[in-house]
């Protein structure tokens, strides 16, 4: 059972909402310093990937997070109700690509990279020029041990992320 | 904690001084700050980040714009940051080849003559 878990509509404004949950928790858990830094820019990727898939395909759904203190490891699974594989950006060998594959940062490559590409409109919303993708990019480079899956009855991506933390689990689980 | 923002003038650089968190919710006021010094004729801009606490993919993709903005001009865009938690979210995505990063203010507007 997750030592905390959460549900919340799929709103850009709640993500800060996960995002202080999830820091309170793996600071409950003693997690090193490092390790939290990455669990919180790594829930925030995954929840605002979350929240963008549900609002294109399932406006109505909530995003589930769960967080799992164990004494070697600490787990988040965030879980979107949108279609299998979307904003997800497999590489050759089924794992995901890394960040600088994705983003191809060589200035000299044939093809203009991303970056250089002419600004959009002013009033795009969204990260301009960022390709789908590379939240999920910076998860990789941050999290211990990535795996992302189907959903349970096929609905939806769960994103999973555990980091290998080697603290004792808290006082209060140990002592039960 | 939210987003603040001050600018100021160095010759013909402009400062602007970011703390707090850029996320999904307050990347948006970055990004008309820096719409606006553009469009105002600011073309060399220097972003210090020394009060950022957090930074995610949101706020990559506003400073990313930003400086698409700015190369439009033939300006420049410099970051100054010497967080390691934040130049590590730079490194891990490859932005370090595309942002100068500088560790003071001198030294990003010393670079930039």
């Amino acid at each position: 059972m997750p030592t905390v878990e959460l549900r919340f509509a799929a709103l850009n404004g709640h993500v800060r909402t996960a995002r202080m949950i999830a820091t309170a928790v793996s600071r409950r858990a003693g997690v090193p310093a490092g390790a939290a830094d990455e669990i919180k820019l790594a829930v925030t990727e995954a929840c605002a990937r979350a929240v963008r898939v549900n609002r294109r395909h399932a406006p109505e759904s909530p995003v589930h997070v769960a967080l799992i203190d164990t004494p070697d490891t600490f787990t988040i699974t965030v879980a979107d109700c949108g279609r299998t594989g979307d904003e997800v950006a497999p590489g050759p060998d089924g794992g995901l690509v890394t960040a600088s594959t994705l983003l191809d940062l060589e200035p000299e490559a044939a093809d203009p990279p991303w970056w250089s590409e002419t600004p959009d409109d002013d009033s795009a919303e969204d990260s301009a020029g960022f390709p789908p993708g590379l939240g999920l990019a910076l998860i990789e480079g941050l999290v211990d041990e990535v795996e992302i899956s189907r959903g349970p009855d096929g609905v939806g991506t769960v994103v999973a992320m555990t980091w290998h933390t080697g603290v004792e689990a808290a006082p209060y689980q140990a002592a039960r | 904690m939210d987003l603040s923002l001050t600018t100021r003038q160095e010759g013909n650089h402009t400062v602007v001084v970011v703390g707090g968190e850029i996320d999904v919710y307050t990347a948006p006021k970055l990004r008309e700050q820096l719409i606006d010094l553009v469009s105002g004729g600011s073309y060399h801009l220097v972003v210090d980040m020394e009060g950022v606490e957090f930074l995610d993919s949101t706020g990559l993709g506003v400073l990313v714009g930003g400086l698409k903005r700015v190369r439009a001009h033939e300006g420049s865009l410099r970051l100054v940051c010497t967080q390691e938690r934040i130049l590590k979210i730079f490194r891990i995505t490859g932005l370090t080849k595309v942002f100068p990063i500088h560790s003071s203010i001198e030294e990003a507007l010393a670079a930039s003559e």
